[in-house]
């Protein structure tokens, strides 16, 4: 295990299916400030794909994507 | 950078075809686009009041509508079909986590997309802009091309 990232918001967007991890994780990442890291997490297997071109096309920044046993997690940074 | 632009038009009126427009249009603002849906024919279904989370699915007609059993389509057009095929299909999306159509008509709304409704099917079908929920403008071919000519994604669903 490598060390954990710092985050200031959790995201539990387990057991939901797409869009409702993106839509979740934009309202969410709307609350935060300018540098601060939302963690997400989420059992969709399309939102690890989905969650990057979302994060390209809104300029935030994916640090890192965990996987394992079926979960993704990931480190948003809101960039803006 | 501007911000990119999509339309879509909703032509359907039934549970399985009222998705995509809507999923497309609240993860299309989720990215930061500008959307608007022009909802015409039977697609004005999805925006008149009530009407939302009471769409159905029709196995008639579909080869690739999942059923439990195989089902001649003779027996797919006897009464309670229709139901039954709904049923099925909304409790799939809920045992998967898919929103409803309400709740994603709810953070489309939420979320500034714009929602057209196509006053001549109206008039045609006998709509009422009451019969219509709120938020929504109305107009025709015009309203939406001139969205659509500003727009890098347009999609007639």
């Amino acid at each position: 295990m490598s060390a954990d990232i710092k985050f200031d918001q959790l995201l539990d967007a387990k057991g939901m299916s797409c869009p409702l991890p993106i839509l979740k994780t934009k309202k969410t990442i709307e609350g935060l400030s300018k540098d601060q890291v939302l963690k997400v997490e989420t059992t969709d297997p399309g939102s690890k794909n989905d969650m990057a071109s979302w994060a390209k096309r809104t300029g935030n920044e994916i640090l890192k994507v965990e996987e394992g046993s079926g979960t993704f997690t990931f480190y948003i940074k809101k960039t803006t | 950078m501007a911000k990119k632009k999509m339309t879509i038009i909703a032509s359907k009126g039934s549970l399985d075809m009222a998705y995509p427009p809507l999923i497309l249009a609240t993860t299309a603002a989720a990215m930061d686009l500008d959307v608007t849906i022009f909802f015409t024919f039977y697609g004005l279904d999805i925006i008149k009041k009530g009407k939302a989370d009471s769409l159905k699915v029709s196995p008639l007609g579909n080869p690739a509508m999942p059923m439990p059993v195989p089902i001649p389509t003779l027996i797919s057009s006897l009464p309670g079909m229709e139901a039954m095929a709904t049923a099925m299909m909304k409790s799939m999306f809920k045992k998967h986590g898919v929103a409803t159509i309400g709740q994603l008509l709810d953070m489309a709304k939420e979320s500034g997309v714009k929602l057209i409704a196509c006053q001549m099917t109206m008039d045609v079908m006998g709509v009422k802009q009451t019969d219509i929920i709120d938020g929504v403008e109305f107009g025709g071919a015009a309203m939406w091309l001139d969205a659509a000519a500003d727009s890098q994604v347009n999609l007639f669903i």
